[in-house]
């Protein structure tokens, strides 16, 4: 019994590093630390084959039609684009248009954040550009043979768009927008706020079927 | 002058003793963000990249859906979809959705989103045949899989 009072049970601890090092090592070369984004997109219903397909009775104004053929050529309102990042400006001065002077419109203007106003009174109205945000149509229609690059990165353009009236309208910024927690109440009510009136009206048309894939 | 006296006494070593601590500290950060991949991936994939990210809000209501050219060169060129492990036809997505549907709960079924892994050579040919066949089996709630974009000004 004395014996083994005096003796010192160590279990040597240098090696400890060395194994944990290890495990690290192993860890840090299998992880993918979780890259799940992307762009978000609600298709639309599959059509209801009893039902005749809706008449179309907006008027051309307030249809921003973008087109991209199979060769990746993009056409914007019928005119050639080569710069797809100008698409964003676009984009929003088509919806922040207001042409229609109506109460409604008098009164969604008023909701919106002092600096739209005033890039809305700016810009003045153009007659052959949009009613009013709530009317407004984004038409996007690809080719089967356009790339997924260029159809990428147009969506980003246009949802970018939207994401920054939505934000400038409650005075964050797009990406505060777009990390909004909906189960929150308050920041649902921000959301809703943002939101209201101006819906996110992207229309992705079925593709043409001209170009080769 | 007393008062600058060289210090030569100091001792110079660095505590080391903390060390297997802070690795394990390391460790396990790494262990708690590591996923590990479930599926091997037959097809290519060069995730385009784009500015305004969504994040996805829960895992578990997410399934993926790969896209792209066949790794293995005797596949041939055109671009494929690939479904859990294996190479498959936009025609069996059908299934494939309504497998994923059957791990939910009954109230988180219509939440499900179907991740797009696309990659960027891919046309969009494809990508609309998928789209089509989720709109069948109403899994409408897709997500373009995508990197963010740095922007230089």
């Amino acid at each position: 019994m004395a014996k083994s009072k005096s003796k010192k049970v160590e279990v040597p601890m240098a090696s400890l590093a060395d194994i944990a090092f290890l495990l690290l090592i192993f860890f840090l070369v299998t992880t993918t630390i979780a890259s799940d984004k992307g762009i978000a997109l609600l298709l639309p219903p599959k059509p209801d084959p009893n039902q005749p397909p809706p008449d179309i009775t907006k008027n051309q104004r307030n249809i921003f039609k973008v087109n991209v053929n199979s060769s990746d050529r993009v056409l914007v309102e019928d005119e050639p684009l080569q710069d797809l990042t100008q698409i964003r400006e676009m984009v929003k001065n088509f919806v922040l248009n207001f042409g229609e002077a109506s109460p409604d419109n008098q009164q969604l203007l008023g909701t919106l954040s002092v600096s739209q106003q005033n890039f809305v009174r700016s810009q003045g109205r153009k007659p052959d550009s949009s009613d009013s945000p709530t009317e407004a149509v984004v038409s996007f229609k690809t080719d089967r043979g356009t790339s997924y690059d260029v159809y990428l990165a147009i969506l980003d353009e246009i949802m970018g768009a939207y994401d920054e009236i939505y934000a400038d309208r409650v005075g964050i910024t797009p990406d505060e927008f777009r990390n909004l927690d909906k189960k929150d109440p308050v920041q649902q009510q921000i959301y809703d706020r943002a939101r209201e009136g101006i819906p996110r009206n992207v229309s992705i048309a079925e593709p043409t079927k001209i170009g080769g894939e | 002058m007393s008062k600058f006296k060289k210090k030569t006494s100091t001792s110079q070593e660095i505590p080391l003793a903390s060390l297997p601590d802070i690795i394990f500290m390391l460790l396990f950060f790494f262990m708690v963000t590591t996923v590990l991949r479930e599926s091997d991936i037959l097809v290519e994939q060069k995730i385009p990249q784009a500015k305004e990210l969504n994040k996805l809000e829960r895992k578990s209501l997410v399934s993926y859906i790969y896209i792209g050219k066949p790794k293995k060169t005797d596949l041939g060129t055109e671009p494929r979809v690939q479904l859990n492990d294996a190479l498959a036809q936009p025609e069996d997505i059908a299934l494939f959705v309504q497998q994923e549907k059957d791990k939910l709960t009954e109230a988180e079924r219509d939440q499900i989103t179907m991740a797009l892994k696309v990659d960027r050579d891919v046309k969009m040919g494809i990508v609309v045949d998928v789209q089509q066949e989720l709109k069948e089996v109403n899994a409408r709630k897709i997500l373009y899989s995508a990197s963010k974009k740095i922007d230089r000004y």
